[in-house]
C-alpha cells in the first residue's frame, strides 16, 4: 500500500461514496423509514426526511470506520480487495476521519432537528457497530453474526422513537424481529458463498462450529423469529393485518429453513435450499416492514374507515 | 507529477469540490427549511 495513487493524488469523491456502502444503506432507509411510518403519531415530513438522512449519515459513518478498521482484513479477502483503502486510493486516515465526521454529525443533526433521544440511540448504534462488532467482537468469536445482527436492528428502532420521542416496547420489538433475521440470513449466506474469512481470522460459525451445527442454529433462531415477529400484533400495538401476514411470513420462513437444517451438503452440491432460503430472507424482511407500514396506515390512520 | 497524472489530480479535485459545494448547498437548505418548519 505504500506505492499507492493515494499519497500523492486526490481521492476521487466516489471512493469516500462507497466507504458509506450505499447498498447496506438501502436496506437501512427502508427499515428506518418504516419504523418512522408505523409509529403513533405525527411528524412534519421535512423533520421525518431529517431523521432517515441522519439514520443513513450514522449507518454510513459507522461503515467507514469498519472500513478503516479492517483495512489489512479486506485486503486479504477477494470480495473486498478492491475497496478504496486495500486497492489503495483512499488513505487510511482519510477513511477514518471522514466515518468520524459523518457520525458526530448525523447524531448532532438529529438532536437538534429531531429529538435528543434518537440522537442518543443514534449514537449507540454507531458505537455499537464500530467499536463493540468491528473492533471488538467480529475477531473473537463464531457468535459475531448474531452480535451484527444487533447493528443492523437499530434503524427502525430510531426511526420510531423519532416520531415518539420515547422508547416502548413497539420499538424494541422492532429490535428484536432483526436481530433474530440476522443469523438465518447471513448464515444460509455463508453456506452456499465460498467466503475467505478463515484466511483473515476471522470467525465465521461454519468454520469454527462445523457445518452441522450452523444449520442447526438457522432453524433455531427461524422458529424464535415467529413468536417475534408475530409479538406486535399479540400486545395489541399493531391491528390483524400485521398479525396475520407476520405469520404467514414466517411460518413459510420456517418452512424453507426446515430443509436447510436436516440435510447435509455433499461434494458438488447445488446448495438450492440454502439459495432460496437466503433469497425468501429478504423478501421476508421487505414484506414484513411494509405490512406494518400498512397495517397501520389502515387501523391507525383510518384508510378505509 | 507526469503531466497525465496533472491532469487526473486537477479532474479529481474538480469533482471533490463540486461534491463538496453540493453537499453544503444541501444542508444550508436543509437548515432553512427546518428552521422554519420549527418556528411554525
Amino acid at each position: 500500500m505504500t506505492d499507492s495513487t493515494a499519497l500523492y493524488l486526490p481521492t476521487d469523491w466516489r471512493d469516500f461514496l462507497s466507504l458509506t456502502k450505499p447498498r447496506v444503506m438501502s436496506l437501512v432507509i427502508f427499515t428506518g423509514l418504516c419504523g418512522l411510518l408505523a409509529a403513533p403519531g405525527t411528524i412534519h415530513p421535512l423533520i421525518g426526511f431529517t431523521a432517515v438522512l441522519c439514520i443513513s449519515m450514522g449507518a454510513g459513518g459507522a461503515a467507514a470506520l469498519n472500513q478503516w478498521w479492517e483495512a489489512d482484513l479486506d485486503a486479504g479477502m477477494k470480495r473486498t480487495a478492491k475497496r478504496p483503502i486495500p486497492a489503495g486510493r483512499l488513505r487510511r486516515t482519510d477513511a477514518r476521519d471522514f466515518g468520524i465526521a459523518l457520525s458526530v454529525a448525523s447524531v448532532g443533526v438529529m438532536g437538534v432537528a429531531v429529538n435528543w433521544l434518537a440522537a442518543i440511540i443514534l449514537a449507540i448504534s454507531i458505537v455499537y457497530y464500530a467499536v463493540i462488532y468491528t473492533i471488538w467482537l467480529k475477531p473473537r468469536t463464531p457468535q459475531n453474526i448474531v452480535i451484527g445482527g444487533g447493528a443492523g436492528a437499530f434503524p427502525p428502532m430510531i426511526g420510531w422513537v423519532a416520531v415518539t420521542g420515547d422508547i416502548t416496547l413497539m420499538p424494541v420489538l422492532l429490535f428484536a424481529i432483526i436481530f433474530m433475521w440476522t443469523p438465518p440470513h447471513f448464515w444460509a449466506l455463508a453456506m452456499f458463498v465460498q467466503s475467505d474469512y478463515a484466511k483473515v481470522g476471522i470467525p465465521m460459525m461454519p468454520v469454527v462450529k462445523g457445518e452441522e451445527s450452523t444449520r442447526r442454529q438457522i432453524l433455531v433462531y427461524t422458529l424464535l423469529l415467529l413468536p417475534v415477529a408475530a409479538a406486535p400484533w399479540f400486545i395489541g400495538g399493531t391491528g390483524a393485518i400485521y398479525g396475520a401476514i407476520a405469520i404467514a411470513l414466517s411460518l413459510v420462513f420456517i418452512f424453507l429453513a426446515a430443509p436447510v437444517a436436516l440435510r447435509r451438503s455433499e461434494e458438488g452440491d447445488t446448495m438450492k435450499p440454502e439459495k432460496r432460503l437466503f433469497g425468501y430472507s429478504v423478501l421476508y424482511l421487505f414484506a414484513l416492514f411494509a405490512a406494518l407500514v400498512a397495517d397501520r396506515m389502515v387501523y391507525g390512520q383510518g384508510l378505509f374507515a | 507529477m507526469t503531466p497525465e497524472e496533472e491532469i487526473e489530480f486537477k479532474r479529481r479535485r474538480k469533482g471533490r469540490n463540486l461534491a463538496l459545494a453540493a453537499v453544503l448547498v444541501f444542508f444550508v437548505l436543509l437548515f432553512y427549511t427546518i428552521t422554519f418548519v420549527k418556528m411554525g
